[in-house]
């Protein structure tokens, strides 16, 4: 760990374009300890008045120092927003999600191995350097909007399915805004590094969501043990069935790109239709037309299909996951 | 006194069974516990001597070549390159140190030197950021990679397999592959050293102290009598801290050129380059039957591989050639010599893999052969060793076979693919358990004082098995007294050297020694009662023969001690010695994603005389979830280019949770074995690892019809034989 200038925000007016935030510091500090991140100063907003999950409009502001464990108990998270819940209680472990905030979650760096190890060249830690993880062990890799600079995913569950939501991020800095979270992370292009659109001396101030969707809600989430383990590919779906046809379908993906993915074709095809194994297989189809891996990887192209068909069936009653 | 056994034969007096105070198997609490729970126990980084200072590792990041220049380190107070400083650590029971100088590498991550500051912190950014200059090498990683050695000693062939194969009513024929393991104990390598003139006390996380000490002798160039070695609690070691590794040797150095005491301890990302790794293995196995399913061919083809500098030979096929019955076998271990990290022995080495696969094969000729597994079994059980002709020592696999198939419901189970819940298809497995025992020279002192008190001092480890608690039952047994009046000191060169955990042998090798040390008091005390010693009830503090009963503290002038000494002797050769047991389990494999759950996972275990069922259990309870981690989620990626290690934290490593692991049923089948000394005992840690992988994957099988060869089954795997 490099040495490091350590300052407790009064108010968010104190933050500067040159501090680095730590909340729950479940990420940054492991990210500090192998010097991949080496913040001079590093800001603690845990004592800003970010928490609350408070009725905004129609919907909930989710402030970003809520805890993990806190946001996936709520009532009303329970009651409106099941998806979120699950996601959440999907990731890490009772531990992390106790110290673990809303906005570090958004934030979250990628668990690509090799960009934890300065050994090897990375173009995320090292702009130019190259991609040691093309050619290398690639399991937990990206199938979707990757690019030849970068194949790294965003791990994170709960942006599954707040992405799933709608739910939009509060940022506050020198110019106040609200960014969909659809907007707010960012494929690797030939810039991988750049991995949101949060400037410096932006801060995450809550996450937004929009009236109760209703329908059922699911997260499954596929990972190589039962917990304690990021996704290989993860499903956050929102469905709503009326008269035995789907007037509502919100899915998002997760696991599989340096976002959480949606598909505004997927869910075109599957709205106002039957729910049928043709229809759901022709739904993976689509969604996976663009995908490609790079490597080992490849493997979550047939288990994204058969995650996203399992959900399907599972949401409109036609088999029970338990 | 020292009483002195060599195990050159049979041992049928059942002795232990005649004792008073009726403590010995009970299912106590272990004796730390409570220091464990509350932060008592000082773990080898734990303690903080006057003036430490503290050191990293900087290690090579590339996999092969020659270190030219280390440079500064700013802010650091010294920077440690010394020829001494080890590649790679030690094999267990070796008695030379590892192969020193640190300026050739072997693999990456390998240490090279040893950045010493004030702070943790300032010596690890050092270590990290310090400039080293190469000159780099290009060398093999993969295995397939290289034309393999095969090391006459770990051949053997009887018959023609190639002909039995040909002429057999049904045949298996496939390969089979496991990736790096690691142990991953909880506690990370660490060592404090401390010199005192010419003498140096290293705190340290090690099995095996008495061939430690002979290592770290031999390391630094001291005399072994000028190095004490102390390790009272061992965070758990699985194999990885069986010999002396690059920190200890590191913080001696250290230790002696500053004149402060200097503590190395390992991050997590370190352990898992610097430990030694299971290596990954190929097996080929060909079986051949007849139409009864009686084996008339046995081939196991082994590859696996380790650093061109390092003897140590993954001992795959080990219970092959005395498993099952076969005219026709072959064993083959081929050595691929590769630059990834260091291979030794990790869980169970040998078996942990080698039986698994096996067991794998045999549920492979069953569904061929149409015979359900455990008759399979039954029917390949030979009287003795096959192509020695030695007698066993005891064989217990029949009844472990028979007593498991009831108590798990084995008949319930339904041919492949039948049984469906919801999303799950269900399926049951099992297979056989076996592990080589062995025995290893061990002393022990014990020392009875007049109040009544026992003293037992062995250099002996408690690796989190319970050694503490199994000796001190042994002393109060044999001694007759009450648990609270024994005290057992473990883990310090100072005492008497003996065997160390590892291999299994650490019980039975250690409590012969404190049995033999408790038969030397008691004929002392024998003597003050002018008695046979085989006469003498000691219980309760009272010693008593015919009519006569007195307090001990009557009969001892001061304190009396005794040492006892472990020898294996010729039962060693003329008995092929074994642990045997049978592993069940039912698993639900989800069609449409492929993840596995373990349902339900029954062990019965053969392991002789079991001193503490409660810890007995929970060694069982660790190996089965091994077994899990083996089958399902374990494996040690290596970067194809390079060999480094890639999955080099607890998350990204993947050794079953909680959620991975359903509650797991332990039986033991009671045995005595007479060939393996007076506490007719044998090892057991080991043991429910092997083949406990083999029946979940053989569950898997069952559950949904797909063998996976490649291990562990990961969903990935599973969906690709899953129709859709
Ligand atoms: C072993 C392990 C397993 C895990 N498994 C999972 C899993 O399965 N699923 C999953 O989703 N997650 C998993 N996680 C990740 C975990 O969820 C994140 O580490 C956590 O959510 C980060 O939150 P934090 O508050 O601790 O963030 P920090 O570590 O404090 O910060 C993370 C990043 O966010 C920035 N940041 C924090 N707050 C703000 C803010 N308000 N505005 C702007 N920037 C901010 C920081 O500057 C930093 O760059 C795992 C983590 C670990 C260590
Ligand atoms: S995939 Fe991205 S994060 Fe990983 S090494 Fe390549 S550039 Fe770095």
């Amino acid at each position: 760990m490099r040495e490091f200038t350590y300052q407790r925000a009064a108010s968010i007016a104190d933050l500067s374009p040159d501090a680095t935030i730590i909340a729950g510091g479940t990420n940054l500090l492991d990210l500090m300890k192998l010097e991949v991140m080496a913040p001079p100063v590093l800001v603690d907003i845990t004592h800003l008045d970010l928490g609350g999950v408070e009725p905004e409009g129609e919907g909930l502001r989710i402030g970003a120092l809520v805890r993990n464990s806190d946001l996936a108990a709520h009532p009303v998270i329970r009651r409106d927003y099941p998806v979120l819940s699950r996601a959440l209680l999907a990731g890490a472990s009772g531990q992390l999600r106790n110290m673990a905030t809303t906005g570090g979650n958004l934030m979250q760096r990628t668990r690509c191995p090799y960009f934890y190890d300065r050994r090897m060249a990375c173009n995320k830690r090292d702009p130019g350097a190259g991609c040691a993880a093309i050619g290398g062990v690639t399991r937990n890799h990206a199938i979707l909007g990757a690019s030849d600079h970068c194949i790294a995913t965003y791990p994170g569950d709960m942006a599954v399915a707040l992405r799933a939501l709608d739910a939009v991020v509060e940022i506050d800095g020198p110019a106040p805004r609200k960014v969909p979270l659809s907007d707010f992370h960012l494929l690797p292009g030939n810039t991988p590094h750049v991995e949101t659109v949060l400037e410096p001396g932006e801060i995450i101030t809550a996450v937004i969501l929009p009236a109760p969707p209703g329908g059922q809600h699911r997260y499954r989430k596929v990972r190589d043990r039962a917990s304690y383990a990021f996704a290989l590919v993860s499903v956050a779906a929102v469905i709503g069935t009326e008269d035995g046809r789907i007037s509502h379908a919100a899915l998002a993906f997760g696991g599989v790109a340096a976002k959480p993915w949606r598909d505004p074709d997927v869910e075109a095809l599957l709205k106002g239709s039957e729910p049928s194994d043709a229809l759901f297989r022709e739904a993976a189809e689509i969604l996976l037309r663009p995908a490609r891996g790079w490597g080992e990887h490849q493997f979550k192209i047939p288990l994204l299909r058969r995650a996203l068909i399992a959900t399907l069936r599972d949401a409109t009653g036609m088999e029970t996951a338990a | 006194m020292t009483r002195h056994l060599r195990v050159d034969g049979p041992n049928h007096d059942d002795r232990l069974d005649h004792m008073a105070q009726g403590i010995l198997g009970q299912p106590l609490n272990r004796l730390e516990g409570p220091l464990k729970v509350t932060g008592l126990a000082a773990y080898a980084a734990e303690a903080r001597p006057m003036n430490m200072v503290y050191g990293v590792l900087v290690q090579a990041s590339v996999p092969a070549g020659k270190v030219l220049e280390v440079g500064d380190a700013p802010g650091a107070l010294a920077v440690i390159h010394d020829k001494r400083m080890v590649r790679y650590a030690a094999q267990g029971m070796d008695q030379k140190g590892p192969t020193s100088g640190p300026d050739q590498i072997e693999y990456m991550g390998q240490a090279i030197a040893l950045v010493v500051a004030e702070s943790f912190e300032t010596a690890r950014h050092a270590a990290q950021n310090i400039a080293v200059r190469y000159k780099t090498a290009s060398v093999p990683v993969e295995p397939e990679a290289v034309k393999p050695e095969l090391p006459p000693k770990k051949q053997s062939a009887a018959g023609n397999v190639d002909k039995a194969m040909q002429d057999a009513a049904v045949t298996v024929d496939r390969v089979w592959q496991t990736p790096s393991h690691m142990s991953a104990a909880m506690e990370p390598h660490a060592a404090i050293a401390e010199w005192d003139g010419d003498h140096v006390t290293i705190r340290a996380a090690l099995q095996m102290l008495s061939s430690n000490r002979k290592q770290m002798a031999d390391a630094l160039g001291i005399k072994e009598q000028n190095l004490r070695l102390l390790s009272p609690y061992v965070g758990g070691g699985f194999g990885s801290k069986l010999g002396i590794n690059a920190e200890a040797v590191a913080a001696a150095i250290a230790a002696k050129k500053l004149g402060r005491p200097v503590m190395v301890a390992m991050t997590r990302q370190q352990v898992f380059d610097l430990a030694h790794r299971r290596s990954e293995t190929r097996q080929r196995i060909r079986l051949a039957c007849d139409s009864d399913g009686r084996l008339t061919g046995i081939g196991h083809e082994v590859l696996v591989s380790n650093l061109p500098s390092s003897e140590f030979v993954e001992p795959v096929a080990q219970a092959t050639p005395f498993t099952y019955q076969a005219a026709h076998r072959q064993v083959v271990h081929a050595v691929a010599r590769i630059h990834r990290g260091c291979a030794g022995s990790v869980r169970a080495p040998g078996e942990a893999v080698g039986v698994t696969v096996f067991e794998c094969a045999m549920d492979e000729l069953a569904e061929a052969t149409g015979i359900d597994p455990v008759e399979l079994r039954l029917r390949n059980i030979p009287d003795v060793e096959p192509t020695t002709d030695r007698p066993f020592s005891s064989h217990k696999l029949a009844e472990a076979l028979r007593e498991g198939a009831r108590l798990f419901g084995w008949s319930n189970r339904k041919p492949a693919g039948q049984r469906v819940e919801g999303e799950w298809m269900i399926g049951m497995g099992m297979a056989a358990a076996v592990r080589v025992n062995m025995l290893v020279e061990s002393r022990a002192r014990v020392t009875l004082n007049q109040d009544g008190h026992a003293i037992v001092e062995t250099d002996m480890t408690d690796i989190g098995t319970g050694t503490y608690t199994i000796l001190g039952q042994l002393a109060a047994e044999m001694l007759g007294l009450p648990m609270e009046r024994v005290e057992v000191r473990l883990g310090d060169t100072n005492f008497p050297p003996a065997s160390g955990s590892g291999g299994s042998f650490g019980a039975a090798s250690s409590g012969n020694s404190v049995y033999l040390a408790c038969e030397e008091i008691r004929s002392q005390i024998a003597r003050a009662m002018s008695c046979d010693e085989v006469d003498l009830t000691l219980q309760d503090g009272m010693a008593r023969a015919g009519n006569v009963a007195r307090p001990l503290s009557d009969l001892i002038d001061g304190q009396i001690s005794g040492e006892g000494h472990l020898q294996p002797g010729k039962t060693e050769k003329s008995h092929r010695q074994a642990t045997w047991g049978s592993h069940w389990a039912e698993v639900a494999v989800n069609r449409w994603t492929g993840e596995v759950r373990v349902r339900r996972m029954m062990g019965v275990f053969a392991c002789g005389r079991v001193l503490n069922e409660k810890t007995a259990r929970s060694q069982c309870l660790g190996g089965m979830t091994f077994g899990i981690g083996i089958a399902l989620t374990e494996a040690m990626e290596h970067d194809p280019r390079d060999g480094h290690a890639v999955s080099r934290d607890l998350a990204e490593y993947h050794i079953p949770t909680h959620a991975d692991v359903p509650a797991l049923e332990v039986h033991f089948l009671p045995e005595r074995d007479a060939y393996v000394g007076p506490l007719q005992a044998k090892g057991l840690g080991e043991l429910g690892i092997c083949g406990a992988g083999a029946a979940v994957l053989n569950a898997v099988h069952n559950a949904c019809g797909v063998r996976v060869r490649q291990l562990p089954a990961t969903p990935d795997k599973i969906v690709a034989g899953l129709e859709d």
